[in-house]
């Protein structure tokens, strides 16, 4: 495996079905992310299962720290061969004659994308691990009370406007990463042919409908609070 | 029209180089870019001065020896075609024109604009070529059946002249355009299939070996490329990678 790892063309391949699984799940956290905005004992329901589940929490959660990690650091990879390809630049070069912003910058518009996971992590995950793990409370409830922690937990996060301003941020460049990245996924994988159109189409709604739902929950939760 | 041409001058391989400025007077608008350099060289000649190294050969766009990076793109701003093939009406009078050799680590600068592209033959050995018997024996080409839309693609992807531009022109020095339009040419007929897995195996093993980068579907070389060659070649190059691999 690690010989077959070591062609461009299988980086590529690895490259794209980690960012398809990234896709995927992408739309599974919105998911559970929209309730919040009409239904708070639906969402803590949703959370609670997603926090507590063991099918969710050893296997669906190992598999995707690994996919992102897997992602990035094939991402550096690349990068710095890639570096190395090129290493002297033209005095005046006109990319923008033949390719996309976008296109061209998904290292740049990664690095936010990692930025952002880690404040997530912060945000989010470390105090899950905190409370369950460190803890030992599963029991998903608000200190002294019996109902759920997981919406008060949400709300009191978009608190700051700052930490807002972050997110929207983070995922408008998530937005470019995509806008590039989900047909560049599928050429990768050899995939190009009469149904290319459509899944071009689909790349530019979904890396625009997606960012937005995270952004709109932000704020909603923002102005809602 | 006259024009201020900023040109890469480097003696040779060790030199670090730099930009020069000349002033070229009189151009005409009908001439082609090769032919403004010759009036430029014919200067420098008389000036007894070291004339500008540029590769070139059939001028007609078949060869693709006229590597030159002409204002930040490979070949220059015109589209489906080579140096030779752009005019100097693609340009206004008082313009100043950046001329590079193409760049990519796999490419050194040999002198000036020339840049050594054997890499290129290096991967066509590799495995860009089918095993036939000449001698005496040979099937006529015309007793395999074909379908028509396999043999175009076939074509098109066999216009490929190797001139390099996708490569200079990438962000990332990927030559995944002409080697899949090498691997494909052979891969979409039947004669190609015998050897379809060494093929494939190969060429990108050498390609990797050579130094290029990695591709990272910019599209910028299907833009800049003077044959038009698509990107679907490399999504093909990439299935049959996948084919031969597991
Ligand atoms: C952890 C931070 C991230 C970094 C540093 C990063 C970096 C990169 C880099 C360098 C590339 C290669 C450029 C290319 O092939 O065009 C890439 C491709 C891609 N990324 Fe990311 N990325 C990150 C997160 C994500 C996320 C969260 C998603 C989606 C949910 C994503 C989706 C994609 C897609 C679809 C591609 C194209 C894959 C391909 O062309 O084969 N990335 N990323
Ligand atoms: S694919 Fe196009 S740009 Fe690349 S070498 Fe062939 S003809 Fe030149
Ligand atoms: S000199 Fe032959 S293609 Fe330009």
């Amino acid at each position: 495996m690690s010989g077959f790892l070591s062609s461009s063309i299988a980086r590529k391949v690895a490259m794209a079905l980690s960012a398809l699984f990234l896709i995927f799940f992408l739309i599974m956290h919105l998911s559970v992310n929209l309730t919040s905005l009409f239904s708070e004992t639906l969402f803590n329901h949703l959370s609670h299962f997603m926090g507590t589940n063991p099918m969710v929490q050893f296997l669906l959660q190992p598999i995707l720290i690994f996919g992102v990690v897997f992602h990035f650091v094939m991402g550096f990879v690349l990068e710095l061969k890639n570096k190395k390809a090129t290493a002297v630049k033209y005095a005046k070069d006109n990319g923008a004659a033949n390719s996309t912003w976008t296109s061209r910058n998904m290292v740049y518009s990664g690095l936010v994308i990692l930025a952002f996971i880690v404040l997530h992590f912060i945000d989010f995950w470390i105090p899950e691990l905190n409370v369950k793990y460190v803890h030992g409370d599963m029991s998903g409830l608000l200190e002294g009370t019996q109902d759920f922690r997981y919406f008060e937990e949400l709300q009191h996060k978009f608190v700051n406007p700052l930490r807002v301003l972050a997110y929207v941020v983070s995922f408008v460049l998530l937005g470019l990463h995509l806008s590039h990245g989900f047909q560049s996924a599928f050429q990768s994988m050899g995939f190009n042919n009469k149904y290319t159109k459509t899944v071009k189409a689909a790349g530019k709604i979904y890396s625009i409908i997606v960012p937005a739902g995270f952004i709109l929950v932000a704020v909603f939760h923002f102005l809602n609070h | 029209m006259n024009l201020t041409l900023k040109i890469w001058r480097q003696k040779n391989a060790d030199d670090k180089g730099q930009l020069v400025d000349y002033k070229v007077t009189d151009i005409s608008e009908h001439m082609s870019f090769l032919e403004m350099m010759d009036v430029l060289n014919e200067q420098l000649i008389n000036k007894g001065e070291e004339p500008v190294a540029f590769d070139h050969d059939c001028r007609e766009g078949i060869c693709g020896m006229c590597s030159m990076y002409i204002n930040g793109e490979a070949h220059g701003p015109d589209r489906g075609i080579t140096t030779c093939q752009l005019h100097m009406r693609s340009f206004k009078d008082g313009d100043t024109i950046h001329i590079e050799p193409f760049r990519a680590t796999a490419f050194p600068v040999i002198k000036d604009l020339v840049v050594d592209r054997t890499s290129f033959d290096r991967i066509q050995q590799s495995g860009g070529y089918i095993s036939v018997n000449t001698s005496g024996n040979t099937q006529d080409a015309n007793a395999t059946p074909i379908s028509k839309i396999d043999a175009d693609k076939a074509m098109d992807a066999a216009t490929c002249i190797g001139c390099g531009a996708c490569v200079a022109t990438c962000k990332n020095s990927s030559a995944m355009l002409f080697v899949g339009a090498k691997v494909s040419q052979y891969a979409l007929l039947p004669q190609g299939q015998v050897e379809a897995t060494e093929r494939v195996l190969s060429m990108v093993q050498q390609m990797d070996d050579e130094g290029f980068g990695n591709c990272t579907n910019t599209g910028a070389c299907e833009v800049e490329c003077p044959k038009g060659i698509s990107l679907e070649n490399i999504a093909r190059m990439n299935r049959e990678f996948l084919k031969a691999s597991l």
